[in-house]
């Protein structure tokens, strides 16, 4: 603690007097620094949503509401619809979080309940170095590396046991596709939940646990009835940051989706989600009409976006979720 | 847990098909038996420890998709790495050799001037959260700045293209800008986090010597803070280096050299929109270029965090 702090009573009437005035001005000063900050920080919402509707606005008044089930998009003919990416946007989060919830959670119990505390002091930190990864290293990393692998070995793989389900029905081509997007987005959203419900777990009371063991509860039974009921809301609420994470995340899948532009019921083909194809494509729009229905995928986004995070918010009303995961 | 060798062990461990109820009604086991798990209860503890080792491998599979990660970046990347790599201009595609310093400079600056916009910003968001808010209007900044947290860059990205691109250029100021965005929540919700560690007793003192309310959070509060602010500065670094979604808006269209004015009329090279660039197109010499500033980013970005979290686990138990 620095010792600049200085003592009014200590000083002459005249300098007292001074240092009133200083105080009362450097107190309004402060407040109203911080009052004008936070007040940036609400603007800001507002005018990001202003602004890209606005940007949109060309579109929205051209496709209406329609643009959120047409499936076309051919931006020689001036003719656009959201339709083909909000299915890809579905398909590949949901197939992400199908995937890293249940790892998120399984790594949270892990490391808060069966790892030893040296183990955990050290896979802790690492999980959570997997998501500080670029998200643009991380899809040159599937592009390069992961997608010929999932070309040569597991989605022949999975065509030849689980063939008779259309998610697999088709053969795999080049390894771009949904598959490898949803995969690459497992791998953020992974951390996420982990890390979130490992804290979770842990703040659950000591207490409630002990008495279910003294009950005679195996470890898992603890876990099952005491520890997952009492956090379950608070890992709701971790999922749904995932899934907002998983459906904002443009770049990565612009480098692995393989830019499509119809709906396929097989995973392992081409399609494309709302960010990426505004990532993709935005450079190289050149008609106004073009950017406006770009612009619109970002209006439809924000929406999602914010629903997302706002349900994290309600659920997790009782838990302090959303500080954990800024942390 | 008395260990009795002379009972024969087939009194207690029930047969593996054996209903528990008809077992209990038929035949009790002794109480004074030995304590070995039979029966449903072997069940339970088997369930119980293979859901153990599942949770394990999950752990293990996390740790092992990193390791597999770095590691290709590291065996690819090496191989590109050399001073000249990181101080010569960038080639045009389809030559080899070359570097990536103007990249590594742009990243740099741009870095450099949205901290400067992000940090004090955010700490005066944190330092109004915990010192002046009133409870409802505490609770509305909290939630825009979770929402500012989760909302997808890209959409960051068309607002700051909007807002100063359009009708002017892509410049430097602009991707600082639009990384100032997505480093703002961060920086003062860890803030803020830091600031309510700080001892309520150390105010207290600065109360009862009559100590101003500015005096206060500059004498005391800030300075005591110091360590937590700075992590939590250096994690939002470690975030915005590695962002490329707003940047493709605002910074993307660049020249191979090296560009120092944020504020000029052109848009400045940087790490994460070159690696973007290079694997859009088929260039094999592009691809080593890009593996080697993946390592370069990859370095800076893993070493700030971990680092990072390492000094802000120390200084948290500090205060606590």
């Amino acid at each position: 603690v620095s010792g600049t702090i200085r003592i009014a009573g200590a000083l002459p009437r005249n300098a007292r007097a001074r240092v009133r005035l200083t105080d009362r001005i450097g107190d309004g000063v402060l407040y109203g620094l911080c009052m004008f900050a936070s007040l940036l920080a609400v603007v800001a919402i507002g005018a990001i949503a202003f602004q890209v509707i606005n940007g949109a606005s060309p579109a929205i008044s051209r496709f209406g509401l329609g643009f959120l089930v047409h499936t076309t998009w051919q931006p020689n003919f001036g003719i656009f619809g959201a339709g083909t990416f909000l299915y890809g946007t579905a398909v590949s989060s949901v197939g992400a979080l199908v995937l890293a919830v249940p790892i998120g959670i399984s790594i949270g119990l892990y490391l808060s309940m069966v790892a030893p505390h040296r183990v955990r002091g050290v896979i802790g930190p690492l999980v959570e170095m997997l998501a500080a990864i670029p998200s643009v290293i991380l899809g040159f990393w599937g592009i390069l590396i992961l997608a010929p692998f999932l070309q040569r070995h597991l989605e022949p793989f999975l065509h030849s046991v689980l063939g008779f389900l259309p998610i697999f029905g088709t053969t795999p081509t080049t390894g771009t596709g949904l598959f490898i997007a949803s995969l690459i987005l497992t791998i953020m959203v992974v951390p996420i939940v982990a890390s979130i419900s490992r804290d979770l777990f842990l703040s659950v009371p000591q207490e409630l646990r002990d008495g279910a063991t003294a009950l005679g509860a195996t470890r898992w039974e603890v876990v099952r009835g005491v520890v997952l009921p009492t956090s379950a809301s608070g890992v709701a609420a971790a999922s749904f940051l995932g899934l907002g994470r998983a459906l904002g995340e443009a770049i990565a899948v612009t480098q692995v989706v393989g830019a499509g532009n119809f709906i396929h019921a097989s995973l392992f083909q081409t399609g494309d989600t709302l960010a990426s194809r505004i990532a993709n494509q935005f450079q190289g729009a050149t008609t106004t009409l073009h950017t406006a229905s770009l612009f619109y995928l970002g209006v439809i986004l924000l929406v999602i976006g914010l629903l997302a995070n706002i349900s994290a918010q309600v659920i997790a009303r009782r838990f302090d979720v959303s500080t954990i995961a800024s942390r | 847990m008395s260990d009795l060798p002379d009972r024969p062990a087939d009194v207690v461990d029930l047969p593996e098909e054996a209903d528990p109820m008809s077992a209990l009604a038929t035949e009790l086991p002794d109480a004074s038996g030995p304590l070995t798990p039979s029966g449903h209860l072997r069940r339970r503890q088997l369930i119980s420890r293979g859901t153990e080792t599942s949770q394990t491998a999950a752990a293990l599979l996390a740790v092992g998709v990193l390791g597999i990660v770095v590691y290709s970046v590291v065996q690819r990347g090496a191989s590109a790495l050399s001073l000249d790599f990181l101080t010569k201009d960038i080639p045009p595609s389809g030559t080899p050799g070359g570097g990536i310093a103007p990249a590594i400079i742009g990243t740099a600056i741009i870095v450099a001037l949205a901290t400067a916009i992000a940090m004090p910003i955010g700490i005066l968001v944190a330092l109004y959260l915990t010192e002046f808010a009133a409870r409802s209007v505490g609770r509305v900044v909290r939630l825009a700045l979770d929402l500012l947290n989760g909302l997808p860059t890209v959409v960051v990205g068309l607002f700051v293209f909007e807002l100063l691109v359009v009708g002017h250029h892509q410049s430097g100021f602009a991707g600082s800008f639009a990384l100032a965005i997505i480093m703002l929540p961060l920086i003062a919700r860890a803030t803020q986090e830091v600031l309510l560690l700080v001892p309520p007793s150390l105010r207290e003192a600065a109360d009862a010597l009559g100590v101003s309310h500015w005096r206060t959070v500059r004498g005391v509060v800030l300075p005591t803070a110091r360590g937590g602010i700075l992590t939590a500065t250096v994690l939002a670094v470690a975030r915005a280096a590695g962002e490329t979604a707003p940047l493709i808006f605002v910074s993307s269209i660049f020249a191979n050299t090296v560009s120092v004015n944020p504020f000029g009329s052109q848009a400045m090279p940087n790490i994460p929109v070159y690696i973007f660039n290079v694997s859009e197109a088929a260039d094999p010499y592009g691809f080593a270029r890009a593996w080697g500033a993946a390592l370069v980013l990859l370095t800076v970005i893993l070493l700030a965090s971990v680092g990072a979290r390492t000094l802000n686990r120390r200084y948290s138990m500090m205060l606590r």
